[in-house]
């Protein structure tokens, strides 16, 4: 019973679900964003109790860019196939053909193709008039200033300065023709916040987040996971076992892993406490520069 | 004022770690002018909880060289100033969410901006906290702006305000500034009538009773800024002991067997079994389930989010309000709010809007601007329109009645916004104050062909001439020659005459004061449409009560009402007896008879007396004929 939750973890659960719920009953098309990772389950499982005993009213969207952790694309098909839940995946195929891959084009060029584009390609063939998406407001300086229901341009732009005001939980939700709105349920939610409700409410994750041993290969100070033979050594670099987990997941090649020992999920709650360095930290595409993510996100990314 | 519950000092070297006494979330917003620190002082919030990673600060201390503002040190207000143009630029430029926890609690702060034509932003972060952090420099005091954002805080609902008096030291950790600053707040909180008053004296930018007690001010003994956030005790607040609200949200129809309808409560409480009331249609049911993903639930409170399943069907979608049948919401298609806008276009009257009030979105019009606010007073101003950032009282008008509370008693079913239906631009904010009942105060739209252009058509000012005076004074003779006058030069017109109209649409109403009141209201609303149409309109009757002829002097707009006191005295009519009335009335058989057994108010200040013992009719025929022309009503 949601008895049990601790009072902040309760509002923040029903907040999530007044927001699914009104997406649905204002938009004739939205799906959700499924991006596998932890914040990707709770939205999922929040999605689950908004329309219980119905099954959520929209299909789930996938972004594979054939560079995810093997382990992610396993857990996908199985929380889909245990769920009973309609799955869009969507690959950009101009760029798989051109072979853009994270080792030769960059994080930067690969993101905006094998990601953003790839994003806007799948949101364009579905004619979705809205997206929800995990993202919360305290990953990232930038993500702290958007809106619950965040109005999107006919080509997806983000124009931060011309931002709806967002009053109460009333949101607006009215747009034109080929206009869209992204939807963040969990915005007002904290790294912390996910871990305590993923523990409370046992939710399933992938288990790349608890530690074990696992090949890795230290770059720039941070360590990235040899998770198939497609990856590549720099010279004097090499493959070593170590105990590590992730605390986010995406492209293998651009998610580091962090030495831990935390393998229950009590365990990494009490890592989060002691944590001295922010979860993004292990997102390469975020260092490219100051004010990256603003300038990703006014182009599409989400 | 200030209501402190027993405070734990912080432990300043333990990280938080959750407890059994989880107070749960804590909405406030900083607010105040700009420079006075409130970015700055979430900076230090965020680092005094240990919020802050060592990447994060290690990117804090590269902005800093390059942004910063405050030497060689850390600048703490580039931590939540996210967006690059107010890196560059300096300032505050949209609402910013962070997010922070002590063991007590979980905190969401909104950083709001302090120049004035971000209001709406504040009025956003507003409109969702409980506590206002209210940050004033202490070497300025309190600024216009100060009063401003706790006027909109109040507005919109806040109940407790901290009065944080930052930079305190730059003045030399001096209580004298301190103690002013708080007299001169005070002088004014009982505009606001917040629930909780505290002050402290801090400085973000040195830490100083922000989450460590400074040692620089032993004169203060009250708690730190933390301190009071973890400790303030808002069940004075609880929506959950307040009449049982549900907005329906959406109908959840899986298959044949179920039907359930999803919603937040608003407020109250709501057990199965409990009956329920429609609030729009009266229609009542019992509720049979509460459905939740973990199993159904005996009973569940304000802010949770349920699905109700009733004993039978009715009608009842998303938009209609469920309610305790004790304690109904009102159900109006008017009513009077305040309203902030928060759209560069300026607000015009008679505008059509969609008004989106918890779930329901409805055709409006704003219908009379009743007045302005200004802000630092609370003083109601004459206005026309609201421009960007102005707060204005208003009368609303709507396509269908809805069911609502005043936003004072329930803050989900009294708050909505309203949206631009060609840009879908949310416009503007609105609390309701009060429902207004049906028709009253409504105000036709304006449209196209109107009554200046009606009476343009016809070289003429559309006007209603008002005679009044005692029966056989000599009104319906002398209304007559002039009707005649004024159709020979071309003019449109119509003549309302008593004893006819009481023939007619008034035959119903008897002669008390009562009917007499009924009799003048009816006739006055005939002559405002015959004016709208363009005419120049006669009225003939005794209306011998002032303030029914005030009605309708009110009821057409300034300069189309022509007051004539046909002013025969009594003994001069009763002579006359043109109709042998005064004979039966004064023989009894008339009862409420004007000027013999019912009183005649005569006229104080007539645009026009006709003295009737000079002149015949002809000639004062003339006079008011005359008075047309040169005040414009009429062409010659």
């Amino acid at each position: 019973m949601p008895a049990q939750l601790p009072p902040h973890l309760r509002r923040l659960e029903a907040e999530a679900i007044f927001i699914m719920r009104e997406v649905v009953a204002n938009f004739e098309n939205p799906v959700m964003l499924y991006s596998i990772g932890k914040d990707s389950s709770v939205m999922l499982h929040l999605a689950m109790k908004a329309f219980h005993p119905a099954k959520p009213p929209f299909p789930l969207l996938h972004v594979d860019t054939t560079w995810k952790f093997r382990e992610m694309i396993a857990f996908r098909d199985e929380t889909v196939k245990r769920l009973g839940l309609d799955i869009k995946v969507h690959t950009n195929q101009e760029g798989k053909a051109a072979g853009i891959n994270p080792f030769d084009h960059g994080s930067s060029n690969y993101t905006q193709v094998m990601k953003t584009e790839a994003l806007k390609q799948a949101l364009d063939a579905g004619g979705y008039d809205a997206a929800f998406g995990g993202a919360r407001r305290d990953e990232e300086k930038s993500r702290a200033k958007e809106r619950v229901f965040s109005f999107r341009s006919a080509h997806h732009g983000w124009d931060p300065k011309n931002q709806r005001p967002e009053l109460w939980s009333l949101y607006n939700t009215r747009i034109r023709t080929g206009e869209t709105i992204r939807v963040f349920p969990l915005s007002n939610w904290t790294e912390l916040d996910i871990w305590q409700y993923i523990a409370a409410e046992n939710i399933p994750i992938v288990p790349l987040y608890f530690a074990a041993e696992r090949p890795v290969v230290a770059r720039n100070g941070q360590l990235i996971m040899a998770d198939d033979q497609r990856m590549r050594l720099l010279p004097g670099e090499k493959v070593e076992m170590r105990r590590v987990r992730f605390r986010t997941l995406g492209c293998y090649p651009l998610t580091a892993a962090v030495e831990s020992d935390a393998d229950t999920l009590d365990a990494i709650v009490e890592e989060m406490f002691l944590a001295t360095t922010s979860e993004r930290q292990g997102r390469l595409i975020d260092h490219d520069e100051s004010g990256s993510m603003e300038k990703k996100k006014r182009e599409g990314y989400f | 004022m200030a209501e402190i519950v027993a405070l734990r000092p912080h432990d300043d070297a333990a990280r938080p770690v959750p407890v059994e006494t989880d107070k749960g979330i804590l909405r406030f917003l900083t607010c105040g002018s700009v420079d006075d620190g409130k970015s700055t002082l979430i900076g230090r919030l965020l680092l005094d909880t240990k919020k802050l990673f060592d990447d994060q600060l290690a990117s804090l201390e590269k902005d800093s060289r390059r942004f910063g503002t405050v030497g060689d040190d850390m600048d703490l207000a580039l931590l939540v100033d996210g967006l690059e143009a107010e890196r560059e630029q300096g300032i505050t430029i949209d609402v910013a969410y962070r997010f922070f926890a002590t063991e007590k609690r979980k905190f969401i702060v909104a950083d709001t901006p302090g120049h004035e034509q971000y209001t709406r932003n504040m009025a956003t972060g507003a409109s969702t906290a409980d506590l206002a952090v209210l940050l004033i420099d202490a070497r300025k005091g309190i600024l216009n702006q100060t009063r401003r954002h706790a006027t909109i805080a109040a507005m919109l609902g806040i109940r407790h305000v901290v009065l944080a008096i930052n930079k305190i030291d730059l003045v030399d950790y001096d209580r004298v500034v301190y103690d002013r600053i708080v007299a001169a707040f005070d002088a004014d909180a009982s505009h606001y009538g917040f629930a909780s008053r505290v002050a402290i004296p801090i400085s973000a930018r040195h830490g100083d009773n922000v989450g460590e007690r400074s040692e620089s001010m032993p004169w203060y003994r009250g708690p730190t800024l933390l301190e009071h956030l973890e400790g303030i005790d808002l069940s004075v607040d609880v929506t959950a002991s307040r009449p049982f609200r549900f907005p329906v949200q959406w109908v959840n129809r899986p298959d044949l067997t179920f039907r359930g309808y999803a919603g937040t409560i608003a407020a109250g409480t709501i057990r199965a079994g409990d009956d329920i009331v429609v609030a729009r249609t009266g229609q009542q049911a019992t509720v049979s389930r509460i459905v939740t993903y973990d199993g159904d639930v005996r009973s569940a409170s304000a802010d949770e989010a349920v699905t109700l399943t009733l004993d039978r069907e009715i009608d009842l979608s998303r938009g209609d309000i469920l309610a305790t049948p004790a304690a109904r919401p009102d159900v109006s298609d008017q009513f009077a709010a305040h309203l902030i806008w928060m759209a560069d276009e300026a607000m015009l009257p008679g505008r059509p809007y969609l008004m989106k009030i918890g779930t329901r979105t409805v055709g409006a019009a704003i219908t009379e601007l009743k007045h302005k606010v200004e802000i630092e007073t609370l003083k109601p101003l004459a206005a026309k329109t609201l421009a960007l950032n102005d707060i204005g009282f208003a009368n609303l008008s709507l396509a269908e009645p809805i069911a609502f509370d005043s936003y004072e008693d329930n803050r989900t079913t009294g708050a909505f916004i309203l949206i631009d239906r060609f840009t879908n631009a949310t416009v503007a904010a609105g609390m309701i104050r009060f429902g207004l009942s049906r028709a009253t105060n409504i105000h036709r739209q304006a449209l196209d062909v109107d009554k200046a252009a009606r009476a343009g058509a016809k070289g003429q000012k559309p006007a209603v001439l008002w005679f009044t005076g005692l029966s056989g004074s000599g009104k319906s003779t002398i209304a007559n020659l002039v009707e005649k006058k004024l159709h020979l030069m071309g003019r449109h017109t119509y003549l309302l005459d008593g004893d006819n109209v009481r023939h007619g649409l008034n035959r119903d109403l008897g002669f008390t004061d009562a009917d007499r009141v009924e009799n003048i209201r009816r006739v006055a609303e005939t002559a405002k449409l015959f004016v709208d149409a363009g005419l120049i309109v006669l009225v003939s009757f005794i209306s011998p009560f002032r303030a029914e002829r005030q009605l309708a002097r009110d009821l057409v707009a300034e300069g189309e009402f022509v007051e004539i006191f046909v002013d025969t005295p009594l003994e001069v009519a009763e002579a006359r007896d043109v109709k042998g009335l005064y004979k039966k009335a004064r023989e009894g058989k008339i009862k409420n008879f004007t000027g013999i057994d019912s009183p005649y108010e005569a006229p104080l200040t007539p645009d026009i007396r006709l003295d009737t013992s000079i002149g015949d009719a002809e000639a004062q025929a003339d006079r008011i004929v005359d008075y047309l022309i040169e005040r414009g009503y009429s062409a010659a």
